[in-house]
């Protein structure tokens, strides 16, 4: 099978050919739209040519797709499937009311024209037919309601859920907790938006997901059922997998619980659905569902990882270590307030450099760092980076951009001052 | 006090205008301040038109071009804000203050020194909410719903402002609708009963007691805002005993009113229009005013569908979702009554007609989506997506904005006195027309697709339909600049308008003279016939 990969955001319109890759590898395992580079440059005919296929191709290849350009899509559990249903049902009975409506008005609108001749009828009520057009939408509405709320019942149906998982909204960043009666065995980790700041800002050509990349997935089983307790650490945000039909509020101060089982494996993009500040755009979720086997494997190495990390915060680390890290962990967590020049947003996101935090005494620096600052957007990254990350970070905010304090922290006093906390 | 003073003037001598800036200053009669809010309200749609052209051009491509993040939530919030408090809802003061005491064969609106005072708040309203733009921090930035905690912890300190704007709105929207109930309810011609009024007058007297009851809430919930940011209260900090959900179900019980409110009045302008070029009678004007107080009522009721996802029990969910279904049926009855009005009458298709039937079509498919929306589970799909802006932004701009601009085409003869330019008017609504659908339609599919709303960027799938989207809205946000160029041109001069103006116009405003001098029904009129349509 061949699919068409197209370009239509950048000036130069290109059109290339591809073959279809690994279901699991693609998001939308039809069209997709994608920058590619080393694209030989058409000739204005052919540019046009393709322009008015454009549509057309896009019509087309999403006729039978699970994604499509212009409609829910079907989704990966009975429940989502139940809603796409649902959504057409009413969307078609939507329809025909419309026709009727409409076409009275437009053979209205052709026949009963002063230029016509017509002279108008004097008629202004007729009982019988207000009492029709009253009792018949009240026989539709009840037509809807009767299936809309057998799906919703089956959404709040209650059941044992085989995994849990805690997902916390941040600004602007997703924690995703696997709970376990065995604290030692509890996966936790961040997860953040990929797509680099080069091509939001248009430097660099757009990537396949673009906007919809992350660097730590949500991976979860197939066929098993999986609870989201979903909350927040700030603002609201909501989690939303539009192949599960999942959107639910993350409310800090409240959990809120909700349920999938996939059918399929694969990799599934959502994104944050309440408007939650700056960066609301830019916090996708991702999911790999995949079989057990797989997810076992994960769980595994996840946890070794989780022992790498201990190693790694009980070892002595040198100053230019720490700055490399701090670097990359900077990159990935501060920018977004703090920009890559530490210069910030005033008076929201204060700036680092030779000014405040960062050239004040260390020990404050690690507290903002550990537990945030009430009332700010500065959140407490002590429940969200180890202790290496945050010895790295403290380090590096203090030697970059001119800075220069000259001091350090290891890992193993940031786990001191946690502890005594 | 006015009616009875006036009783003592001959008809020849009555007072003019006071010459210069103080006319506007210090008028009470009821056309001038009309003017005012028209004017105002113009101005608004502008500036609110400007935010969303920022939006949409940055929305023309994936990636960042014009504005930044920061910027672009301000955009969106500042719109939202202007575009409703500021455009739509004094047009409708605007053209009540203008309409209902002619209407009514009244002389003035009952409280004229009152009608001052909640005009010129306004002016004073917006360009503080207008001035956060320069402040440190910049404007708001939290959406038009400003849902807290985004609006109260982590608001830019200019929050203070736009509270504070907001209480002035408030209480000049308040002071409005209590002008225009009492002006209703004392000072109806001789004769008149309330089953005898034009439809635009039930609507706006019903829109006022809607105003009247959900203004404060706006007022409260605003002030629990304030509170909590200065003065150390937690109503909606979970941290300190709150609860961030108790925002939205207060902000809801005054949201849903108000989107009523900026379209109930729209209900009364359209079936003004359809009967008199349709020539011929209003199809069940009683049916009409009951489902009209209907939908008022259901507003009350219906608040937590704009909340699905916000974790309510299945029985809350079951019930909202039951109660909005139910609003399809009144509001079917006035799509079903325009129909059976336009059916076997002897049309013409002059602009206000125009707008008055894209208005009736477009609304419906609004009400279509609405309808898709208040269906819980696939809700879920659509909430915080573009398909709810499309939903809400047909309903709003070929609906309640249409319906303003049919009024302004419908009535300008009446208020200059010379016939607007009818070519230029169609062109005005055709390139509308096609704005509008161009902008809004595609909003349905990125919305379905799965794009949320208020992004200043977004995933590569959803790149065409928001190119197509913001064409169209460059297209509207332009024609609008032919309107002024209307309205101005019809000012100056023109052919002169009847006093009729509309052969199948039916009311009292038409038995004035055209323009209608500055003050009317000094004595009550007496034929009654004329009444309504």
């Amino acid at each position: 099978m061949r699919y068409w990969l197209i370009d239509c955001y950048t000036p130069h319109l290109k059109i290339v050919k591809l073959g279809l890759k690994t279901k699991a590898s693609m998001l939308f395992n039809n069209v997709i739209v994608l920058s590619l580079n080393g694209v030989s440059q058409m000739n204005n005919l052919k540019q046009l040519r393709h322009y008015l296929l454009l549509p057309m191709l896009l019509f087309c290849q999403t006729a039978s797709a699970d994604f499509s350009f212009w409609n829910l899509r079907k989704g990966v559990t009975e429940i989502s499937r139940e809603v796409y249903d649902l959504h057409m049902l009413i969307f078609y009975i939507c329809c025909v009311i419309g026709v009727i409506v409409f076409g009275a008005m437009i053979v209205s609108m052709i026949l009963h024209r002063k230029s016509l001749g017509v002279k108008p009828a004097t008629f202004h009520e007729s009982t019988k037919l207000e009492v029709a057009w009253t009792i018949i939408p009240i026989v539709i509405l009840i037509g809807m309601a009767v299936p809309a709320t057998s799906t919703l019942r089956d959404m709040y149906e209650p059941g044992e859920p085989d995994l849990d998982v805690e997902v916390r909204g941040y600004q602007w960043k997703w924690q995703y907790t696997y709970l376990n009666d065995d604290p030692a065995k509890e996966i936790q980790f961040i997860s953040a938006l990929r797509t680099p700041q080069d091509e939001i800002q248009n430097r660099a050509g757009k990537g396949e997901h673009y906007l919809l990349d992350v660097d730590n997935p949500l991976v979860v089983p197939i066929n098993k059922r999986i609870r989201f307790l979903i909350t927040s650490n700030d603002v609201i945000h909501s989690f939303w997998v539009p192949d599960f039909a999942v959107k639910k509020d993350a409310i800090p101060g409240f959990v809120h619980e909700s349920w999938a089982i996939v059918e399929e494996p694969g990799v599934y993009r959502g994104q944050c659905a309440e408007l939650c500040g700056k960066d609301h755009g830019f916090m996708p979720i991702v999911v790999h569902a995949m079989e057990q086997e797989d997810y076992d494997n994960w769980v595994l190495e996840k946890q070794e990882e989780a022992a790498k990390v201990f190693e790694i915060v009980g070892k002595s680390w040198s100053t230019d270590e720490l700055i490399e890290k701090g670097e990359e962990v900077y990159a990935r967590n501060c920018v977004a307030c703090h920009q890559t020049n530490g210069q910030g947003i005033p008076p929201a996101f204060p700036s680092l450099v030779g000014q405040g935090i960062p050239v004040g005494p260390i020990a404050e620096h690690i507290d903002i760092l550990l537990y945030g600052r009430a009332g700010t957007a500065m959140q407490a990254f002590g429940q969200q980076l180890n202790a290496a990350e945050i010895a790295a970070v403290v380090t590096y905010t203090r030697n970059a951009w001119g800075n220069n304090m000259q001091d350090s922290v290891q890992p193993k006093e940031i786990n001191v001052m946690m502890a005594s906390q | 006090m006015n009616a009875v003073v006036e009783e003592h003037h001959d008809d020849h001598h009555d007072h003019g205008p006071a010459k210069g800036i103080t006319r506007w200053l210090y008028t009470t009669n009821h056309k001038d301040i009309g003017t005012l809010y028209l004017w105002f309200s113009f101005a608004m749609f502008f500036v609110g038109g400007i935010c969303a052209l920022g939006i949409r051009a940055e929305l023309f491509q994936p990636g960042l071009q014009i504005v930044q993040p920061e910027l672009f939530n301000q955009l969106t919030t500042m719109h939202g804000l202007i575009m409703v408090f500021g455009a739509v809802m004094p047009a409708f003061v605007g053209l009540a203050n203008w309409l209902v005491p002619m209407m009514i064969g009244a002389p003035d609106m009952a409280l004229p020194r009152m009608n001052n005072y909640s005009f010129w708040i306004l002016p004073f309203a917006f360009g503080m909410l207008i001035s956060t733009f320069f402040m440190e921090g910049g404007a708001p930035n939290y959406g038009w719903t400003f849902y807290a905690p985004l609006s109260t912890e982590y608001a830019p300190p200019s929050v203070t402002f736009f509270i504070f704007a907001v209480h002035l709105m408030g209480i000049s929207s308040i002071m409005g609708s209590i002008n225009v109930i009492v002006t209703i309810l004392n000072m109806r011609a001789p004769g008149m009963t309330l089953m005898q009024m034009p439809l635009f007058v039930w609507t706006w007297l019903i829109t006022a007691y809607l105003l009247i009851a959900v203004m404060p809430v706006l007022a409260g919930v605003v002030t629990m805002m304030l509170m909590d940011i200065h003065f150390g209260t937690a109503f909606f900090s979970a941290a300190g005993g709150g609860d961030p959900v108790l925002f939205q179900h207060v902000f809801w019980f005054f949201g849903h009113p108000e989107v009523y409110i900026m379209i109930l009045p729209a209900f009364g302008v359209v079936s003004a229009i359809i009967p008199t070029f349709a020539r011929k009678k209003l199809f069940g004007y009683d049916s009409m005013v009951y489902a009209t107080a209907s939908i008022a009522f259901l507003s009350f009721i219906v608040w937590a569908h704009h909340m699905f996802t916000v974790g309510i029990p299945l029985a809350g969910e079951l019930y909202f979702m039951y109660a909005t279904m139910v609003i399809a049926v009144p509001t079917g009855v006035k799509v079903f009554n325009w129909v059976a009005t336009m059916w076997q009458g002897s049309m013409t298709f002059e602009t206000p007609m125009l707008f008055a039937i894209a208005f009736v079509i477009l609304f419906t498919i609004g009400g279509f989506s609405g309808l898709m929306l208040s269906i819980v589970p696939a809700d879920f799909q659509y909430h915080d997506t573009y398909f709810v802006v499309a939903h809400f932004h047909y309903v709003l701009v070929p609906g309640s904005i249409f319906s303003i601009m049919a009024a302004v085409y419908y009535w300008l003869p009446k208020w200059t006195g010379n016939m607007y330019d009818e070519t230029l008017g169609k062109t005005h609504f055709w390139l509308s027309f096609i704005g509008v659908n161009v902008t809004f339609f595609p909003q349905h599919f990125i919305g379905l697709a799965g794009m949320p709303r208020r992004i200043p960027d977004y995933a590569l799938q959803f790149a065409d339909w928001n190119m197509i989207s913001s064409c169209g809205a460059f297209l509207f946000g332009f024609s609008q600049l032919l309107f002024l160029f209307i309205i101005l041109k019809c000012i100056r001069g023109g052919q002169k308008a009847t006093e009729r103006v509309w052969d199948g116009a039916k009311g009292l405003e038409w038995t004035i003279p055209s323009p209608a001098p500055y003050h009317t029904f000094s004595t009550p009129p007496k034929d009654m016939a004329e009444a309504h349509g």
